[in-house]
């Protein structure tokens, strides 16, 4: 946002300063480009506004003791002034190195990891198969299509609720496993199987989204090159892999990378799933929230500090997967 | 639907299996093996996409609050009372009116700001476009303790702690950049000959837009306000933490409140979540004829 419109304001100043080169040019430039700044103001200003100085605000948080019992509040009629005061990095230290980092940041950190890896993987591999599935000439592929569709259109928290009932102790799902006599574990209360509840659920919520994405994908494949895959004699599997998957490789990159951010950063699901019940089964977006809104007294700077640490990781990880792409000569769609 | 499909694409495992088919099968074609195994995967599927969601409407035809325990009981039982006690007896109607108008006001704000923003950066490659388009994207990043406790000063400070406004404010910088991106990729689809024509016949880039770009562009605008609207609907962390009287909530923080006011009522629960299932369903219903063409089109392509 900002980083863009100064970029644009410096270019813009640019063929006012004498520079090496036509100015004429630079102003005819000007003139063209008049109309794109004009339609990404809206949004530039947008951003710039609600998530810019938010973020610097957030940003100057973590470098404080700010708590619900030191910032500005107002109780009744009384105005309190805030007491919080500067600290510098020792937020980040405490999160990072300090007592109980392993405790609090490590251990949510590597099941932060393995929740994205798991999630991503299972969206990616169920939607790819079911998209590959509704892209045949098949009866009732639009009614599948619309079924399977399904789960996206229902708001996460009513999704979640239904998932309550039927992980609870005593729900449908352990009914029938016990009618099976398999084990029924305690999906709500054991940590591990929270663990595998939440990513079940949220691979229930999350497939739509990569099926329909990597439909869209397929259908855009030249059917042509499938024929001449096919005169050249490529067997089935041949043709998905040096067809389809190519085809498919902005789509997918761009998809897994959504993917990646959105899951890395799942609020609703586990929040949902667990509430504060779970500490065990949160992950760092989740404890975050817990950190500065779930307890008494709010650690804002803590909680802000996970903010932008959480921020740092996706951004780092982003750069490298993109200089990744870049190196296999893929594209991102953006 | 009106999309347009290869036929053949992925029609293929099966097709080589079957030696010396007795009749030729046409490109695209399935054997009967295949097209059975594909039948059944699809249905499988299909049964566990509407499992859960048909399993909370039935248990919310259960009256006791144990029934979910023995569901089996239910069935010679049912009745709708549930959902008279939730209409007559609770704030729904208070928390629908807020989340109507929080989710509406989002939806339109976002895909208006959005659309012009979409089409700049698939037509015009002016200075700074790569970096903004990473912007877009950083934005995606944000998680929500990051932003929460700033928004929440900056909305105190304004005065928008709990007003409808101020919601819909903080679901614009999440809806917005996804949306942009999103347009950008449908307008990609629709030809640049198009711009040319309408400049030619001496359009400025605006008009061009306003009166010849967005009137095709409805599958794609269709999409982008499905997403604001499932987006700002099904929001649950800042909507619980900057709405604070309880006929300003919206359904999702209504819900929530629901678990601590009546305690285990759990059909009570079970109703209220599929009467706030329907907006999103019927919602859903308007625009699914253009989800799959405008996302396809839209969204993933570069």
């Amino acid at each position: 946002m900002t980083v863009a419109i100064d970029r644009a304001t410096g270019k813009r100043r640019g063929d006012r300063e004498p520079r090496p080169g036509p100015a004429g040019r630079l102003r005819r430039g000007y003139q063209k480009h008049w109309y794109a700044y004009a339609m990404i103001a809206p949004v530039a200003v947008v951003l710039g506004v609600l998530v810019l100085y938010p973020l610097v605000y957030g940003l100057y948080l973590t470098l404080t003791d700010a708590n619900s019992l030191n910032t500005a509040r107002t109780i009744g009629v009384n105005h309190i002034d805030a007491t919080y005061k500067f600290i510098g990095l020792d937020n980040y230290a405490d999160i990072l190195w300090g007592p109980t980092a392993y405790d609090r940041f490590w251990s949510h950190f590597i099941w932060t990891i393995v929740w994205t890896a798991a999630c991503v993987a299972l969206h990616y591999g169920i939607g790819l198969g079911l998209a590959l599935l509704l892209n045949q000439k098949l009866r009732g592929r639009t009614l599948y299509r619309l079924i399977l569709v399904l789960p996206w259109a229902v708001p996460t928290f009513v999704t979640v609720f239904g998932w309550r009932f039927m992980l609870a102790d005593g729900g449908i799902i352990n009914s029938a496993l016990d009618f099976l006599h398999l084990p029924s574990p305690l999906w709500l209360e054991d940590t591990f199987w929270q663990r595998f509840a939440a990513i079940m659920v949220n691979t229930w919520c999350g497939v739509p989204f990569m099926m329909i994405s990597l439909l869209g994908g397929l259908q855009a494949i030249d059917a042509s090159l499938y024929e001449a895959a096919e005169m050249d004699g490529a067997s089935a599997w041949q043709r998905f892999r040096y067809v389809t998957l190519p085809g498919l490789r902005s789509v997918s990159s761009t998809v897994v990378l959504l993917g990646i951010i959105w899951t890395f950063n799942q609020f609703a699901v586990i929040f949902l799933l667990f509430g504060n019940t779970a500490p065990d089964a949160q992950i760092l977006v989740t404890w975050a929230y817990y950190l500065g809104f779930g307890q008494q007294p709010r650690d804002f700077a803590q909680s802000a500090a996970y903010g932008i640490l959480l921020l740092a990781i996706l951004i780092v990880f982003t750069s490298f997967y993109r200089r990744w792409l870049n190196r296999n000569e893929q594209q991102l769609a953006i | 639907m009106s999309t347009t499909t290869t036929e053949t694409s992925a029609a293929v495992p099966e097709q080589r299996s079957a030696k010396t088919p007795r009749r030729a099968r046409r490109r695209g074609e399935n054997s009967l093996a295949g097209s059975l195994a594909s039948h059944g995967i699809l249905s499988v599927a299909s049964v566990i996409a509407l499992f859960p969601i048909g399993w909370l409407v039935y248990l919310s035809l259960g009256p006791d609050k144990d029934d979910y325990l023995h569901p089996a009981g239910i069935w010679n039982k049912m009745t709708f009372d549930n959902y008279t006690f939730v209409l007559e007896h609770t704030k729904f109607f208070d928390w629908l009116k807020s989340s109507l108008i929080v989710t509406l006001g989002t939806t339109a704000i976002g895909v208006l700001i959005a659309a012009t923003t979409g089409y700049a950066v698939s037509r015009m490659r002016f200075p700074g476009y790569k970096k903004f388009m990473w912007v877009l994207l950083v934005t995606q990043m944000f998680p929500v303790a990051v932003l929460m406790v700033p928004m929440y000063q900056i909305l105190s400070d304004l005065k928008l702690i709990d007003n409808y406004f101020g919601l819909v404010l903080v679901y614009c910088t999440t809806v917005i950049p996804y949306s942009a991106w999103l347009l950008k990729g449908y307008f990609d689809t629709i030809p640049f000959e198009i711009d040319e024509a309408g400049r030619v016949d001496g359009l400025t880039p605006f008009g061009t837009f306003f009166r010849l770009i967005l009137p095709l562009a409805k599958p794609g605008l269709a999409v982008a306000a499905f997403y604001n609207f499932l987006t700002a609907f099904s929001e649950v962390a800042f909507a619980s933490t900057f709405m604070l009287s309880d006929d300003k909530y919206t359904l999702a923080v209504g819900l929530q409140s629901f678990v601590s006011e009546h305690d285990a009522q759990r059909n009570l629960m079970a109703a209220t979540a599929v009467l706030i299932a329907i907006p999103a369903a019927v919602f859903f219903y308007l625009v699914q004829k253009n989800l799959v063409t405008g996302l396809t089109a839209g969204g993933t392509k570069g």
